[in-house]
């Protein structure tokens, strides 16, 4: 479900964060549901629930979950709109540009990289 | 508001200082890391907050109480050490009900629970426990005393991979429906890291450092790469470590990372990997 890279130089509430967008995006947690508490995050991780916290109230703050008093985190109306915007504005930065410069290593031409990206397409 | 203070806190053994004015604020319900090599001074720490020892000087307090010849204030803590304190030829089931004799809030029913999912049997004596279950049920009672502080001393030793890993779950578990204050004191730090909220890094007796475990983690990042460019890059930096393999080399930074610094390292076409937390313990203890 959500996979954490305890390795990663990402600190574990925004890798955290991220995975719950993720699954946002995929559909696991759709608009308007339940998802993990921090308690749940937290024992399930062995992350101290602090960290598992802050992560869960980034995406409060972000207007991605809100809290039902006494019920849990939900997922609000929109968040997946939200977080594709906001995911769209890092895209060229987090992935064409690394994928131009490998592109560049291995001597892969522009037309080249056209024709891969039509057939992935 | 501070639940547990050191107040310049010394402990001398003739000439040597296993305590050298050490000052510390530990706030309640957090889960603290109590971190340095053997003998920097963690048990002497300990044993002087649990009033085992006395300080040569200084004052701790709990509450706002000396904790010296302080029953009540003894009460509230449970101290798990690593040391032999039950008679050998009691019943772990004996040992659990002596332990509710002294914390009176002690959790039977979970301490059983516990005890089922370690499979560690009651009717053994604890002579014929094996290191790893003598650190079992020494956690357990640690777990189920209930008392509003407890302080573990290196509590995974000789425990396996599925111990340790059942026994960070089960520790989660508890904090998150039961919040205590917590003071974890080992050298294994990257197994603890995530566990743990705040760490407090002590050597030669001399508190080193103080700070939330996140901040720690990000102090430091490792960047690899073509041997020439990275010597380039670390020029005017704090190394912690650095390697070299042929023409690669990869050099841990004491910095924290920021998008200028990603920005420099990829110009350098040079790779940046997170914190080598082990590495970084050692730097700042050796």
């Amino acid at each position: 479900m959500l996979l954490l890279d305890f390795n990663s130089e990402t600190p574990l509430y925004l890798q955290l964060a991220s995975a719950i967008e993720d699954n946002i995006l995929r559909g696991v947690f759709e608009e308007e549901t339940q998802v993990p508490s921090t308690t749940e995050i937290s024992v399930n991780f062995k992350i101290n629930p602090a960290t598992a916290g802050k992560g869960v109230n980034l995406l409060v703050d972000d207007g991605i979950l809100y809290k039902k008093r006494g019920v849990g985190m939900f997922v609000c109306t929109g968040a997946k709109e939200k977080i594709m915007e906001k995911r769209r504005d890092v895209f060229y930065e987090n992935f064409i540009r690394t994928l131009l410069e490998e592109a560049k290593k291995l001597n892969i031409s522009k037309n080249e990289i056209i024709t891969m990206i039509e057939r992935g397409i | 508001m501070g639940l547990i203070e050191f107040r310049q806190v010394t402990k001398e053994y003739g000439p040597v200082k296993a305590l050298d004015n050490a000052s510390l604020v530990l706030e309640p319900l957090k889960i603290y890391g109590l971190l340095g090599r053997n003998g920097a001074g963690k048990t002497t720490m300990l044993n002087i907050l649990t009033n085992k020892i006395f300080p040569t000087s200084g004052e701790i307090l709990f509450n706002n109480e000396s904790v010296i010849e302080n029953d009540r204030v003894q009460s509230q803590m449970f101290y798990m050490t690593e040391m032999k304190l039950y008679p050998s030829g009691m019943r772990i089931s004996q040992v659990f009900r002596w332990t509710r004799e002294f914390y009176p809030q002690f959790d039977m029913e979970y301490a059983q629970a516990l005890a089922h999912k370690f499979a560690l049997n009651l009717r053994k004596q604890v002579k014929t426990l094996s290191t790893g279950y003598s650190s079992i049920m020494k956690l357990i009672l640690a777990m189920a005393s209930n008392a509003p502080v407890i302080i573990f001393d290196e509590p995974v030793l000789g425990l396996d991979a599925n111990h340790r890993d059942l026994f960070y779950h089960e520790l989660m578990a508890r904090y998150n429906e039961h919040p205590q204050t917590i003071i974890i004191s080992t050298h294994l730090i990257d197994e603890i890291a995530d566990v743990l909220e705040e760490a407090i890094i002590i050597k030669d007796g001399r508190l080193v450092l103080h700070q939330p475990v996140e901040q720690l983690l990000q102090s430091a990042y490792t960047v690899s790469g073509a041997d020439a460019k990275v010597d380039q890059f670390i020029k005017n930096r704090k190394v912690i470590h650095q390697e070299t393999l042929g023409r690669l080399k990869s050099a841990a930074v004491y910095e924290q990372l920021n998008s200028q610094i990603r920005r420099d390292a990829e110009a350098l076409g040079l790779d940046i990997s997170g914190a080598p937390l082990q590495k970084l313990f050692i730097y700042l203890t050796n």
